[in-house]
């Protein structure tokens, strides 16, 4: 059993091996079958979401487990329960891993002190969102048919951005160059804790990259007044043709999803031929099950890349292969800038 | 045996009778009748001051109460404690200056209130001064809350000069540390924790001393953690103003790392900064810029902070860690000389709040504490006097404990290995 966390506490191995796992349930859909069978997997979603819980529980079924899902809204947690008294009543029941989304970072972590099940981070408050990440970076692997010297520009609402710590600690970890971008009460208010730059200018931040990934505005999680108004937001860090073109030739547009229409992206541009929104929300099923059976590690598949890694990108790789790029990526953050 | 307020630092004898220090000499012979503790290797002090707890009494005493806050301080070789106001209700009458004081009379250590700034603690109107003063109050403060009003503030210390009250301020501007639960730097950026800036601090401390050179007032900051905050304190000493800092045993030793487990036993107002704010700190203290240390113990129960660390509440115990961190960490490293340790966490808060206690002069109140420097031992909440668990220090091992308490003349905490021959 293992905790799925956050992508910083995750090697490039590690990193890589769970990419390598849910490139082949994508390419391969019968891989997957009978991993998890007899196994319980149980979702504990304390805010709202579609394609995270959805694809949780499809790639759960995917892989023969059980699946229960318990409803915040119509369980004890109204009556009070604790997160932790809530988890260890889903251990009780029979629950192998357990899938926390929660509004309060570090809410998985602590569930984890408490419990044998594995968990695995659904998202926590402003910190990571690893699978969020991993399906990033599978995304960007299958359609630039590499990560590692990639430039990738992650615009918008930093700070708030759960998503994009574990972008920046991801894309980093295998040898992007990661460029955060947004007004200066956006970033985060250290931003040499982070491997990336940090730049107010979306010009500069959008110039010569590779993967333009465009966040969205967290509403519901600023304090109120970070900007003048979403209006001003828009007009100067909503991403427009226009700006897309000073990325670099090919670049692809990403968003995590759900978007605010015509705030952080143009809708021509989320749904224009760059755009690669769909992609990421179906690979969330295939990074998902990789995530599951690492988790209660159970054989993760391998397929030789040589032979079945299609590049089904734009920009084929120099030899016309996949060629995995395992440079050495320092593990801590200060090492990596 | 050691007496900051006399200088002295030698091998001595104690003689107690009734309750008082009656001769310090270099050696006294004792009458057949009278029971004697030998305490050769140890330290013989003052007992420790200390002027910020939280006993949670009244109002929330599954956290705390007076008697087993107070069994705790005698536990960590402290005779007397300044208890803060923010209770249920709150010290901010003299009935409930009264009802301390009638539940200290049974406690384990001397027990001071400090009396509310305003009434309610909610910053509006000035608490009534005169009588909490008149009722036995050592200080005023609104501590777990700032005193956001700058005129309030102003009027408070101007009043609380004429009982020759200090005013303690428990720093920060609410609008920068909103929603904050930890320091705001590189791991609150790392974690997505929500930050409490230096400067929510640094901004009160400066209108501070700015208000108390304005009135003249004592003015006394309490839990400094920030080294911009040590750097105006010193700066407003040199030209005289009239200010004294405490710190606290966390603050000393701990850097806002230890979250990274998102364990809330590392969660406090003000939050565990960054290793320069340390360093900073221990050169206030060394230089005296900071006064005293003191713990700032605030007691929760378990299930209050098993939780989220953003629906943990804020505070940790200190009374039964605090000589041992400070033995430890800065004691045995050379850092402070024995005596200077006495100091800090005896001699000169007692000053501050003008009580008794921080001295063995003849005629004063036989309160003492029997270190034993070398003691090594493990911190273990659940052995804690104290009603609550919420130490940052579980596990750690510790050099020098406090192994008798001695207030008033009487045994209240022995853990010596040689007892007393009679």
């Amino acid at each position: 059993m293992r905790h799925l966390l956050s992508l910083r506490e995750l090697s490039a191995e590690e990193i890589e091996t769970l990419l390598d796992a849910a490139n082949a349930y994508a390419e391969h859909s019968g891989l997957a079958a009978p991993a998890l069978r007899g196994r319980t997997v149980a979702t504990l979603f304390y805010e709202p979401s579609t394609r995270t819980e959805i694809s949780f529980e499809l790639a759960a079924k995917r892989l023969s487990a059980d699946v229960v899902r318990c409803d915040v809204d119509r369980s004890s947690v109204c009556k009070g329960e604790s997160l932790l008294d809530t988890v260890r009543t889903l251990e009780a029941l029979g629950a192998d891993a357990i899938i926390i989304r929660h509004s309060a970072a570090g809410a998985p972590h602590l569930a984890s002190t408490v419990l044998q099940a594995a968990v695995v981070n659904a998202g926590d408050g402003m910190h990571e969102h690893p699978t969020q990440g991993l399906l990033d970076l599978l995304t960007v692997r299958q359609r630039l048919g590499r990560i590692a010297g990639l430039r990738i520009a992650i615009v918008g609402d930093i700070r708030h951005s759960r998503v994009a710590r574990s972008a920046a600690w991801g894309f980093s970890r295998l040898g992007a160059k990661v460029t955060l971008v947004g007004p200066a009460t956006l970033l985060p208010p250290d931003p040499e804790a982070l491997p990336a730059r940090c730049t107010t200018s979306v010009e500069d931040g959008l110039r010569g990259a590779d993967v333009v990934m465009v966040l969205r505005m967290q509403l519901e999680r600023q304090a109120g007044g970070d900007v003048p108004s979403v209006r001003e937001y828009a007009a100067a860090y909503g991403l427009t043709e226009q700006l897309l073109a000073k990325s670099a030739p090919g670049a692809i547009v990403m968003h995590p999803g759900p978007v605010n229409p015509g705030i952080e992206v143009r809708d021509e541009v989320a749904s224009g031929p760059r755009s690669v929104i769909a992609q990421q929300v179906t690979n969330g099923i295939f990074v998902r099950m990789a995530a599951l059976v690492w988790a209660l590690e159970r054989e993760l598949p391998f397929v030789d890349s040589r032979s079945s890694f299609v590049d089904t990108g734009t920009r084929p790789t120099t030899n016309g292969q996949f060629v995995r790029e395992r440079s050495a990526v320092p593990a801590s953050a200060a090492d990596t800038e | 045996m050691i007496d900051p307020s006399a200088g002295l630092d030698r091998a001595a004898d104690v003689l107690i009778v009734d309750g008082r220090i009656a001769a310090v000499e270099s050696h006294l012979d004792a009458r057949a009748d009278v029971p004697v503790i030998d305490a050769a290797g140890m330290i013989v002090a003052p007992g420790l001051v200390d002027m910020h707890v939280h006993f949670r009494d009244p109002g929330q005493t599954h956290k705390e109460d007076i008697t087993s806050g107070a069994e705790a301080a005698a536990r960590g070789g402290f005779t007397a404690v300044a208890c803060m106001p923010n209770t249920l209700p709150p010290i901010d009458h003299p009935t409930v200056v009264e009802y301390v004081k009638s539940r200290a009379r049974s406690a384990a250590c001397r027990v001071y209130p400090i009396a509310a700034v305003s009434k309610g603690q909610v910053g509006q109107e000035l608490a009534p001064i005169a009588g909490l003063a008149a009722s036995g109050a050592v200080a005023l403060s609104d501590d777990g809350v700032p005193v956001a009003s700058a005129g309030l503030l102003r009027r408070a210390m101007s009043y609380a000069s004429m009982f020759d009250l200090p005013v303690i301020e428990h720093c920060e501007d609410l609008t920068l540390s909103e929603g904050g639960v930890m320091h705001e730097g590189a791991w609150s950026t790392v974690l997505g924790l929500r930050g409490i800036p230096a400067a929510s601090e640094e901004a009160v401390v400066a209108r501070d001393l700015l208000l108390a050179e304005v009135t003249g007032a004592r003015l006394h900051v309490a839990h400094v953690s920030s080294a911009g905050s040590v750097r105006m304190i010193r700066e407003a000493k040199r030209r005289g103003v009239t200010v004294t800092a405490e710190v606290t045993p966390h603050h000393l030793v701990l850097t806002d790392e230890s979250v990274q487990g998102f364990d809330a036993a590392f969660k406090m107002n003000p939050p565990l900064r960054t290793p320069a704010d340390v360093e900073a700190v221990r050169e206030g203290l060394l230089d005296g810029t900071i006064d005293a240390i003191a713990t700032d113990h605030a007691p929760h129960a378990p299930e209050e902070k098993m939780v989220e660390f953003d629906a943990a509440p804020f505070g940790v115990i200190g009374l039964e860690t605090a000589l041992g961190v400070v033995w430890t960490a800065l004691v045995q490293t050379g850092a402070l000389t024995p005596a200077d340790a006495i100091m800090k966490l005896s001699t000169a808060p007692a000053s501050i709040l003008k009580i008794p206690g921080g001295t063995l002069r003849p005629g004063s109140p036989a309160d003492l504490v029997l270190i034993d420097p070398n003691r090594k031992w493990t911190v273990d909440a659940a052995t804690f006097a104290s009603k609550s668990r919420n130490t940052p220090f579980q596990g750690w091992t510790m050099t020098g404990k406090a192994v008798m308490t001695i207030v008033g003349g009487e045994i209240k905490h022995s853990d010596l290995e040689v007892e007393a021959r009679v």
